[in-house]
Formats: C-alpha cells, sequence, structure tokens
C-alpha cells in the first residue's frame, strides 16, 4: 500500500510520510512536523503549553508519536499493517476552536487541482456551503 | 462570496458535471475526506456558515434553505406534489433572500453569546468516528476495499445522527445507494424527527 518501509500518517489538514520504527516512533523532527508540537525538555511543546512526557516515551532521539497523541486525549488509528495512521483531531479541540468563532481555516482544490484557502476571503462576507453529488 | 465545498469521496469524478452544468463564478472546492465536515460540525448536506469580513462565524452551519418535504415523495415515481414542491422551493427562496439582505444589510448575523449557543458540540465519540472515516476513505482510495469498509461503517456506528458519513460510504459501496433502498428506510425511522432541521430564521416557511 505505502511505499516499503515508509508509514503514511493522515492528520487533520494533510497526509504525511515519514519514516517510522515500530508504531509511530518518530525523530523529533518529524513528531513536530506531524504533530505541530515540539520536543523540549519540558515535554511536548505547542506555543506557551508542554505536555510532560513520560520517559517511556522517548528514547534515543525518538518519540513515541502514538503514545502523546493519546496522551492528549486525541483519536489515533492504524490500518491493518500498521503502515497508516489516522491522528484525530481531539474533540475537545475542536470545541475550543469553533467556541472562538474564528472559522476553522482549510485550503482545498478546485476541479482544475489549484489550492484555495478560506483565510484568504479576508475583508469579504463568505457564505460556505456544503453539498454532495450524492 | 461563495464557497462550495463538494463532499464527495470520489473525487472530481463525480463532482465535474454539476459544477461544469453551474458553470460558477465562486469557489467551488472538492473536500474527498470531509475536512469541512469534521472541522464546522456538519453532519448532513447542504449546510450553510455565513462568515463575516473578519473571518468570524456569524451563523453556525445549518440548513441551506432545504426542507423535508422530499420525504413526501412517492417512492415509486420520485415526484413530489405540486403544493409540497412550491413549499420546498418557498424554503429555499426564503434562504437566498436572507442571505441577500445579510450581505445588503447585515441583517440575521448572530452576535458572539447566540452564534456560540448554536454551535454544534463535537463529542469524543463523533471525533473518533471522523477518524475512522478518514481511514476508511483511504483504505477504499488505496485498494483496501473490505478493511475500508470496516472503517465506514465503524464511523457510522460512532455517529450515527451523520448522514454524511452514511451516505457517503453508501456510495462509496456503490453509485446510486445514497439514494436508494437503504436511504429511504434509514430516513423513515426517523419517525417524526427532523431529516432537515429548519434553520433558524423569523417568517422561514414551514
Amino acid at each position: 500500500m505505502g511505499k516499503r518501509g515508509m508509514t503514511t500518517i493522515l492528520t487533520e489538514s494533510d497526509e504525511l510520510t515519514v519514516d517510522a520504527a515500530n508504531g509511530l516512533w518518530l525523530t523529533a523532527a518529524d513528531a513536530a512536523r506531524v504533530t505541530g508540537w515540539t520536543l523540549k525538555p519540558e515535554g511536548m511543546c505547542r506555543d506557551d503549553q508542554c505536555v510532560a512526557l513520560p520517559p517511556s516515551v522517548v528514547a534515543a532521539g525518538r518519540v513515541d508519536v502514538e503514545a502523546f497523541w493519546r496522551r492528549l486525549g486525541n483519536p489515533v488509528l492504524c490500518a491493518d499493517d500498521r503502515e497508516t495512521w489516522v491522528l484525530g483531531a481531539g474533540a475537545d479541540d475542536r470545541n475550543a476552536a469553533l467556541a472562538g468563532l474564528m472559522a476553522p481555516d482549510f485550503t482545498l482544490p478546485d476541479l482544475s487541482g489549484t489550492p484555495h484557502t478560506l483565510s484568504h476571503l479576508r475583508g469579504k462576507k463568505v457564505l460556505l456551503v456544503t453539498w454532495a453529488s450524492w | 462570496m461563495v464557497v462550495a465545498v463538494a463532499e464527495d469521496s470520489r473525487g472530481t469524478h463525480d463532482v465535474r458535471p454539476w459544477i461544469e452544468q453551474a458553470k460558477p463564478e465562486y469557489w467551488c472546492l472538492i473536500d474527498p475526506d470531509h475536512r469541512v465536515a469534521s472541522l464546522y460540525g456538519m453532519a448532513n448536506v447542504p449546510r450553510a456558515v455565513w462568515i463575516d469580513e473578519r473571518g468570524r462565524i456569524v451563523r453556525p452551519p445549518e440548513t441551506a434553505g432545504s426542507t423535508d418535504h422530499f420525504r413526501k415523495m412517492d417512492p415509486q415515481t420520485l415526484t413530489m406534489s405540486p403544493a409540497d414542491q412550491s413549499a420546498r422551493d418557498a424554503g429555499k427562496a426564503f434562504y437566498v433572500n436572507a442571505v441577500a439582505e445579510w450581505v445588503t444589510t447585515g441583517r440575521h448575523a448572530l452576535d458572539a453569546p447566540a452564534a456560540r449557543e448554536k454551535l454544534p458540540r463535537i463529542t469524543p465519540e463523533i471525533a473518533l468516528a471522523d477518524a475512522h472515516f478518514r481511514l476508511g476513505v483511504w483504505l477504499r482510495r488505496h485498494g483496501a476495499a473490505e478493511q475500508g469498509s470496516r472503517h465506514l461503517a465503524e464511523a457510522s456506528r460512532l455517529h450515527p445522527e451523520s448522514w454524511n458519513i452514511w451516505r457517503q460510504s453508501a456510495d462509496l459501496e456503490a453509485v446510486g445507494n445514497a439514494a436508494g433502498p437503504g436511504f429511504w428506510a434509514r430516513v423513515q425511522a426517523l419517525g417524526d424527527k427532523p431529516y432537515h432541521r429548519p434553520p433558524d430564521l423569523p417568517g422561514f416557511p414551514t
């Protein structure tokens, strides 16, 4: 399915390929790229928030991203072959984002494949409508 | 500015004829993973969100003028009575007019407390359902249909109120399933509960 030896990670806004060991043990650099959190002595940090990690979750320069993501209370899933993973957005994060009333941003392609980003429309009123061919 | 997002896991193929016929001047985007539905807590289509010039939600997701009159369709011929057709069209026209009023006068925009009150509430089950949906769609797209369907079924089990999940999953099994006998049975099972909850706009025709 994926490239041999490489792991596919599906995040809220992306699809990334990483070199993962033994599940989702990623280098600190890949962990930052995938999760948006940076490994520091205090633990995994984002903005002014840090989450301490138990020693079992960090080893030989790698982070157990599966354990970290679960520690945040967020959903983690993997395919049967453990080569494709989903790091899902957690309910608390989703609700907090919506409660701030800033329209969650996204970038999606049009028919010709050109990407469009919602936040680029600041300055105009936007009617966002979802539909489906089914 | 209208941003129309197609929640279509089959991608551009099924969406293209609709867009090309409409020849729109607004953005028509393709969202195979249903990211927008997840971000905004939407469970069905069509749903609309009003966003002001500062990027703030002034009307959280609501039914974009559709009504439940379709439930009275003749199941064999899939036709509606003229009275029901008029009522359905009146609902759509009312919503379009409300949007126009907003654009020109700012009317119907909700202040922060009112908007917050109408926001959808994402539960841990819904967040997990979205993760299963994402994986299920990916697996189906990459040749693992059976495994993918297993995750799509779990997504529906975790979030049974999501018509997006159920209907998209059905459509991925076979085009047309989303509007087939299984769909109609599921709609009937709603009983008195609405399929499309009407938008909370004063004067919306019932």
